[in-house]
This record gives structure tokens, C-alpha cells and sequence, in this order.
């Protein structure tokens, strides 16, 4: 609920933004806004970096939260906006591969499943040898919820873990698909299913604190969800862009990422320059 | 084309359209001969799906239907399970969603029966029941076939009630609609033109059904 009106917020603003921002600067250079469409695990932490990114450079964010994939689709078809922060690399891969893009691919986070139960579900989620999800084919779990495997990284990441405890096949049957992982977790959250895979960034969040417990899937037990961003090619700021996406990997943003959940990126893009002048075909 | 999502969706939309029926045409009788003077807050709440956004009903469902109720605690005592993510949970959601659309043609097919020919039967000593049976009825049928059919596409075409209870389970909840959003998000784009298409064409055709009975109804009738 909390999320969706966020959401709701945010795109207003974003909207809102794309008609005002010349007025209220006076005589001085105009400073310009920045048009972000960031990952709905991002919806607690965007706050913060927006803050602490305007505190050091003056430019305003306005942020935009959803599905990695419907954002992906829009900035193809035009949308006008700056940054694309992606749940997931291969959405800002392929929009480099068509050319929508300006400069390198920065990741910036990597994101980290956990399996959160309500309180009133009895399950014990110790792990057993580090099969966490092995607690799953209980009987007294009916229902499961994950994120669309098909589009959204941590449901991918959810079939991974379920597969390598060796339940998959065997919890198959009790799988309900959000359609992104905030909705994946108010499935679990409304008492509509008894267990959520869900970000860390969400487990943290209060109403989810509230009425549940969570425990964190180890990392070697899926691919790693490795967070990236991009300036769009279309972009009327493109420095300023760019400086959002640099300060994205300062120690400041690195510890206000941590401190909601998310983890260090792995791998920065190995070579750049590469990348964009042979466009792979991957 | 994913038959298994299309048989669903034709299931679910048959199912949802016969209750409809069922329930719609005591509604709409009442609706269009009733004298009671409060009736327009009742035809108010009929057409409510009409400008409620699908959210609201799909949220306020899904509250519903989980343990935060009454109403939900009830049903999982007695079932098992929660009535989200079931094709039964569907079925409920989708009833109160194409209420209107089943109602409102329906009722207006009641209120264009001639008041002479009722009044006739009842001079006649004919009782209420079998006038609405003998006399209502079959003079009202374009009206009850266009509720049934809207009813019926109504349901094929919901998306926004479905996405948020059904859980998007393939052969339970996975509908077309769904479908299309979901093929659409994987960058499918011709699968998802595939079943789009197919649907566009099958309004359509379902659509100039209704409008096609409907004026040789008023033709014929003159």
C-alpha cells in the first residue's frame, strides 16, 4: 500500500516536473532536474540518494519507481528520461545494444533474496546445511509467492535458490507469481500466501518488519542480481546524469544502499569502451 | 496462441456470464419495476465497476480474501486456502466486476417491454410470475442476450482484478490478458501481437453481434 502510493507520488512528480522546472530558477543558470526511473526494490533507499546527491550537487531527482522491464520498454519507445537504474543488467544491456544509451553501463548494487514468512505461519526457517528453502515442502505452507521469473531478476533468482535446495519440482505446485517483487510481497503481506521470496530491501521496510520475519537465502544458492544504471541517449543532461550515476558508487551511496539491504556490485564493467563500439550480440 | 490460457479465460468468462444471468435478471427486474422510491441507491451500487478503477476492487478483494478479515479467516477455516489465487476467487472477482455490464442491458431490455401488454396479462388474471415469465421475458431477450454477451467480453477483457488476487498461476489463474502483459514484459513482442490480435478481432466480432441483434430487434419490432 505504502509502495503503491509511493509510486503514485513519484510518477506525479516526475510528471509534473517535465513542465515547471525552468520557472522557478531566476536569473542564475538554470539547474536542471533529473528524470530518474529507478527499480521498485529501490523504493526505500531512492529517498535517501536522491537527498544525498541534491545535498552535494544541487540537482534535484525526480524519481520514477517500477518493473525494470516496463521502464526498459518505454525509454525504447521514447520516454523522456535521464537515468535507468535496472534491477538487472540486461535491461540496460539491451537498450546499449540498441543504441539508447550514453556512455558505460554502471552497476551499482547487487540485490539479496530473502524468504520472509508472516508471523502467524509456523515454519521454521533454520537452515538445514544451508538449504534454507528446504523448509518449504512443508505441509502447513500452502501457498508461495515470487516474482515473475519470466521478467523480474528476483524471480529468477527465486526459481535458482528453490532449484538448488532441491524443492523446486517439489513446491512447484504452490507457486504464486507477482508481478514485481512489491507485489510479490504484499501477496504474503495481506495473509494471502504464507511465504514471500522477496528483496531485502523490501523485508526491511516497516510494514513488512511489522507483520513478519525473514531469513537471508546464502548467496551461493542463486546467480548474483547484480543492480546497473544508464543515461539514456536522449537525455538532455547528460553530465549531470552521469554525476548521479558516479555518486551512486561513493562511499556515501554504497553505505546508504547497505543500510537498506543491499549488497556491493561485483564485477564494474570491465571494459567500456569495448562494449559500445562492438555492440555484442548477446 | 497458449490454448491453455485461452480455455481458461473462456471458462472463466461462461462461468462469470451464467451466474450473471442468473443473478442479473432478478436484479434487473426489480430494478426496472420496482415503485420503491430508494431504488436509485441500489442502481448506484450496480454501476459502481463502471467508474471504480479495477484496483480498487482488486485491492479491497485481496484484503478480503486474507486473514486481516473475518470474512477471509471464514473461508480458509472452512476451505483450507485463501480465495485469492484460486480460479473460484476469479469467478467472485469477476461477477462483481462485470456486474453492471450484465445489469444495465438487461434492465433496459425490461423497461422497453410495451406497460400496455402487462397491463393486459394482469387484466387477463394472469399472476406477476407468469407474466414475467409469458410476457417480460421474451419481449426483453435482445436486452437479456446483450447482457449475457457483454457480460461474457467483459470478462475476457479484465485485467487490472485479475493481476492483483489471481497470482498468475498457468491453467488456474493465468488469463489472456495476463498473458498478453506478461509477454509484452518478457519483450515477446510477437507473441503477445499474436494473442492481442486475436482478441482485437474477437471483440469485434462479438461486438457487432450485440449492435447487429440489437437494431434488427428494434427493426422488427417497429
Amino acid at each position: 500500500m505504502f509502495a503503491l502510493s509511493r509510486t503514485l507520488l513519484s510518477l506525479l512528480l516526475l510528471a509534473a516536473g517535465a513542465g515547471t522546472q525552468p520557472a522557478s530558477t531566476g536569473q542564475t543558470k538554470t539547474v536542471p532536474e533529473l528524470k530518474v526511473a529507478a527499480a521498485s526494490d529501490l523504493s526505500a533507499a531512492m529517498d535517501k540518494l536522491a537527498a544525498g546527491f541534491e545535498k552535494q550537487s544541487g540537482i534535484h531527482i525526480a524519481v520514477a519507481l517500477g518493473s525494470s522491464g516496463n521502464f526498459f520498454a518505454q525509454i525504447q519507445n521514447g520516454a523522456p528520461v535521464d537515468v535507468f537504474l535496472s534491477a538487472d543488467k540486461s535491461y540496460p544491456e539491451k537498450l546499449k545494444q540498441s543504441g539508447q544509451t550514453d556512455g558505460a553501463i554502471v552497476p551499482y548494487a547487487r540485490g539479496q533474496l530473502v524468504v520472509w514468512t508472516a508471523n502467524s505461519t509456523r515454519l521454521d526457517l533454520a537452515s538445514k546445511d544451508g538449504h534454507v528453502l528446504a523448509a518449504l515442502q512443508s505441509p502447513a505452507i500452502s501457498k508461495i509467492a515470487i516474482a515473475n521469473p519470466e521478467h523480474a531478476p528476483y524471480g529468477r533468482a527465486a526459481v535458482a535458490a528453490l532449484m538448488h535446495d532441491g524443492v523446486y519440482d517439489l513446491v512447484k505446485s504452490k507457486i504464486v507469481l507477482g508481478e514485481n517483487i512489491s507485489q510479490t510481497a504484499q501477496f504474503a503481506q495481506s495473509g494471502n500466501a504464507d511465504v514471500a521470496l522477496i528483496a531485502l530491501s523490501l523485508a526491511l521496510s516497516e510494514p513488512m518488519q511489522k507483520s513478519g520475519h525473514y531469513v537471508l537465502v546464502p548467496q551461493n544458492s542463486y546467480p548474483p542480481i547484480e543492480q546497473a544504471g544508464v543515461v539514456v541517449k536522449s537525455s538532455q543532461h547528460k553530465p549531470e546524469a552521469r554525476r548521479f550515476l558516479e555518486y551512486l558508487t561513493s562511499a556515501e551511496a554504497r553505505s546508504i544502499l547497505h543500510s537498506f539491504g543491499f549488497g556491493d556490485p561485483g564485477l564494474t564493467d570491465p571494459n567500456p569502451d569495448s562494449i559500445r563500439a562492438e555492440a555484442p550480440q548477446k | 496462441m497458449n490454448w491453455q490460457v485461452l480455455t481458461l479465460t473462456v471458462q472463466l468468462a461462461t462461468l462469470t456470464a451464467l451466474i450473471l444471468v442468473l443473478a442479473g435478471v432478478p436484479l434487473a427486474l426489480w430494478l426496472a419495476f420496482s415503485p420503491r422510491r430508494w431504488k436509485f441507491l441500489v442502481e448506484a451500487v450496480v454501476a459502481m465497476p463502471l467508474v471504480l478503477p479495477p484496483t480498487v476492487l482488486g485491492f479491497y478483494l485481496l484484503v478480503a480474501f486474507g486473514n486481516a478479515t473475518a470474512l477471509g479467516r471464514w473461508y480458509q477455516r472452512l476451505t483450507g486456502s485463501t480465495l485469492a489465487f484460486t480460479f473460484t476467487g476469479l469467478v467472485v472477482a469477476s461477477v462483481l466486476y462485470s456486474l453492471p455490464f450484465a445489469v444495465h442491458p438487461m434492465a433496459a431490455g425490461f423497461r422497453g417491454v410495451d406497460r400496455k401488454l402487462i397491463d393486459a396479462a394482469r387484466t387477463l388474471g394472469v399472476s406477476q410470475r407468469t407474466i414475467y415469465r409469458r410476457v417480460v421475458l421474451p419481449l426483453a431477450w435482445p436486452g437479456l442476450l446483450a447482457g449475457l454477451v457483454l457480460s461474457f467480453a467483459h470478462t475476457v477483457g479484465e485485467f487490472g482484478v485479475v493481476l492483483m488476487v489471481g497470482g498468475n498461476i498457468p491453467g488456474v489463474t493465468r488469463t489472456l490478458s495476463i498473458d498478453i502483459y506478461d509477454q509484452v514484459q518478457s519483450l515477446n513482442y510477437a507473441a503477445a501481437n499474436q494473442t492481442a490480435a486475436a482478441l482485437l478481432i474477437f471483440s469485434y466480432g462479438l461486438l457487432c453481434l450485440v449492435y447487429g441483434l440489437n437494431r434488427s430487434f428494434v427493426w422488427s419490432g417497429r
